[in-house]
């Protein structure tokens, strides 16, 4: 096995509370030491890799609650091969795949595939959540326990509607039965079915069905007694409103035991973005208001927001090419995931918060021991140049998927080197 | 450093020398053009009372309807128009159905492209299809929105400012415009907003239930009126909107019976009004359900107007696009058609 030494870093790891210069030794895919600055390489210890990270900062690898890999199902569109290696140059070390693939991820031959085909391509880790309900069809159970056992981290429906309350309840107490996390995409299908954007002016200009904000709102509303009455855990993902913000904060003040994400361009588009049927800012959720994005940036800031999210959905060319409700909604996110983050330090949100929120936290809340870098943890390091000013190019993404709308962007903070279980992949 | 995305509002509808290059909605555009429009089409209302009704403006020219939504109306009169224009002009309907055969629309658009057309003329259900198609196709294609999905219908709102100017003159800004009806789902009444505001018209409402009202309409320029007869008091020109029967389905209404009782444009109604009101109605109608017969028949109605000025605007449009419209009808005889395009800068 071979060994590393990162000299000279800026290592911040929140969990652990650390903002320091520091050399990082990694050994059989572990920290092993971690010590003053330009101390470790004069110690006599058997050094393969050297790399000098003067003027880099070196923080935990990035967790990313929330990627679709297209595997299997829709390999047209990406693999995960070609997505985890996009992933691994960008920083990230691990990814969480949700259960809408082709097969559904609801039985353990699905989620041996992904694992196994992840291990095969050798860069980021993937982890997997599975189906809430037999074939995400909203109707029957789903062998939960067994895909537990299988290695699913939680449970979801992804954008999938459930049949009725009573249903969503039953999962709920049933997933609570093994101490699983569900993860609800907060969505009444009645409200959004049809739907292509935020139900608000520029709708209502462009003539597109809207989707208002009670169809993410009147989804959390009806999930929060569910959660009182059987003690599930729950994570509220891709959280778009305001109103959102509000409810989960309330709910988090009553001590029940939810987490929320965002995805990152939420915090960076609006539905103005769509201008004249700009089908790259087709997303579901839908891009909302000025209004709502202060109030998710504040999330956060104040932490009622615990983690952001790629929310990664690669497409191949032509599912874009049509008129915008036609198009498939999603960006090609993982590329852009680290600068968009980073850029938060411009309105006052400090990076300690800023990297916790990538890392320790959905680490935490997939319940996984990564997102932290003391002596002892698994050696997934992203290094990056905090400094570097790039313009994103979609001709030099990695990924299958080139539908972003930040094609030309100016970006500030640029990965240099992924480490992942000590083996670097990404420079 | 992260910019603010483009927002693509850049007017792909006109081209570099600002002249009207694609006419896919009346938004964004400025009161010189649509006035330009209305002179044009004014020009062509002579030509089409007179006995010969064609000019060779267009000739050599071939024009494409490419619906993928059926009409017969508006398909017509983009057809009288370019056949008064002396364009070919080629009428192909695209059934929902064939496009779900595996053609996507871009490859459909590019094999009529084969085919050396100057014009295309799309009708298609989803909102945004038209700019779609106008940023698809090759550089020396004109391409005209006939309707797409609820976003835009602008030769239907550019001939009712004709039927407007026509009955009410030129200053807008004296007028008091109500439209009543169906906005959420109506391009015609998207087009006809914008253009309205363009014009400098005083006051443009809307009246209809909340269910039938896309959320913040107001943004757009309108004063909102829940109740007919206090939203057509003292207006100068009503217009109707078709009511679609399947608005019953989706729970937008309880009924037609309701509907015409509280909606329905009626006589007695009418009174409210400006006496020298106009009502109007981009058809087809339903009579007893949106407005009774005797206001469609009667003596304010310009509702057959407007479908006759529909081909004037529309050969207004089409010679604009295609940079032949300075010639005037009077010289036809001037220039080869070939040579038309070089008359755009001047």
């Amino acid at each position: 096995m071979t060994t590393l030494l990162i000299n000279n870093a800026h290592l911040i790891d929140p969990a652990n509370n650390v903002d320091r210069q520091a050399d990082i030794y990694i050994s059989r895919g572990k920290i092993e030491t971690i010590a003053e600055a330009n101390t470790l390489a004069s110690t006599g210890k058997e050094i393969d890799h050297h790399i000098d990270a003067s003027g880099l900062i070196a923080c935990p690898g990035l967790v990313d609650c929330c990627a679709r890999l297209r595997e299997p199902g829709d390999e047209n569109k990406a693999t995960i091969a070609t997505e985890t290696r996009a992933a691994s140059h960008a920083g990230i070390t691990t990814l969480c795949c949700p259960p809408d693939t082709d097969p559904a991820i609801d039985e353990p031959a699905v989620v041996k595939l992904i694992h196994q085909q992840a291990r095969h391509a050798g860069y980021s880790h993937v982890v997997t959540l599975g189906a809430l309900t037999a074939g995400l069809k909203g109707k029957h159970l789903s062998e939960m326990a067994a895909l537990s056992e299988a290695g699913c981290v939680g449970l979801s429906n992804a954008r999938h509607p459930i049949e009725n309350t009573l249903i969503l309840k039953r999962t709920f107490a049933y997933a609570a039965t093994f101490n699983l996390r569900v993860f609800i995409e907060p969505n009444e299908y009645s409200l959004s079915v049809g739907g292509c954007a935020h139900e608000g002016n520029v709708a209502s200009r462009l003539g597109l069905q809207g989707i208002p904000r009670s169809a993410e709102t009147v989804a959390i509303a009806s999930a929060i007694p569910l959660i009182k009455e059987t003690g599930v855990s729950v994570h509220f993902g891709r959280l778009s409103t305001a109103e959102a913000v509000t409810m989960i904060g309330r709910a988090k003040h009553d001590q029940l035991p939810i987490t929320a994400d965002v995805s990152a361009h939420q915090l960076y588009l609006t539905d103005d973005n769509l201008g004249h049927f700009n089908s790259a800012c087709h997303v579901q959720p839908p891009l909302r208001t000025q209004y709502d994005q202060d109030a998710l940036k504040q999330g956060v800031q104040n932490g009622i927001i615990d983690a952001i999210c790629s929310d990664h959905q690669p497409h191949e060319q032509d599912a874009k090419q049509a008129p915008f409700a036609s198009t498939e909604p999603g960006i090609s996110a993982l590329e852009s995931f680290l600068p968009l983050a980073l850029n938060l330090t411009r309105d006052g949100i400090d990076i300690h918060t800023i990297i916790r929120a990538i890392t320790a936290t959905p680490a935490h809340i997939l319940g996984l021991n990564y997102g932290q870098l003391a002596p002892g943890a698994v050696a997934d390091i992203c290094l990056f140049d905090a400094n570097e000013r790039w313009q994103f190019d979609t001709e030099k993404m990695l990924s299958c998927g080139r539908n972003t709308p930040f094609n030309g962007w100016h970006f500030q903070g640029k990965v240099k080197y992924t480490l992942v279980k000590g083996k670097l992949v990404g420079n | 450093m992260v910019n603010k995305a483009s927002n693509q509002t850049a007017n792909i509808q006109l081209d570099n020398n600002g002249q009207l290059k694609h006419f896919l909605t009346t938004e964004g555009l400025s009161s010189e053009i649509l006035t330009q429009i209305l002179d044009t089409a004014e020009s062509f209302a002579n030509i089409n009372d007179q006995r010969v009704k064609k000019v060779p403006l267009l000739r050599g020219k071939t024009i494409v309807n490419l619906f993928f939504e059926a009409s017969t109306r508006t398909r017509t009169t983009f057809e009288l128009a370019a056949k008064r224009l002396s364009a070919d002009i080629l009428n192909i309907n695209i059934s929902t159905s064939s496009t779900s055969k595996g053609e996507t629309l871009l490859d459909t658009l590019q094999n009529i492209q084969a085919m050396q057309c100057d014009m295309f003329v799309v009708r298609h259900s989803d909102s945004g299809a038209a700019y779609f198609i106008a940023s698809h196709v090759a550089p020396n294609i004109s391409v005209i929105n006939a309707g797409d999905g609820s976003h835009a219908h602008p030769t239907q709102a550019m001939l009712d400012m004709f039927t407007i100017r026509r009955n009410k003159g030129a200053d807008f800004s004296r007028l008091r415009i109500a439209i009543v009806g169906d906005i959420l789902h109506s391009r015609v009444a998207r087009s006809q907003i914008h253009a309205l505001n363009i014009l400098n018209t005083g006051e443009v409402r809307v009246i209809a239930p909340r269910t039938l009202l896309p959320v913040d309409i107001e943004d757009m320029g309108v004063n909102i009126y829940n109740r007919l007869e206090t939203g057509i008091k003292d207006a100068d020109v009503v217009i109707m909107l078709r009511l679609q029967k399947e608005r019953m389905q989706g729970a937008f209404l309880p009924s037609e019976q309701e509907y015409y009782r509280l909606y329905g444009l009626t006589s007695s109604r009418l009174k409210a009004a400006r006496k020298d009101v106009i009502v109007m109605h981009p058809g087809p109608i339903n009579r007893g359900v949106e407005i009774d017969s005797s206001v469609a028949d009667g003596s304010h109605s310009v509702i057959l107007n407007q479908v006759s000025y529909g081909i004037s605007v529309r050969m207004a449009v089409m010679t604009m696009t295609l940079g032949s419209n300075q010639i005037l009808p009077e010289q036809p005889h001037a220039q080869s058609p070939a040579s038309n395009h070089g008359t755009r800068q001047s």
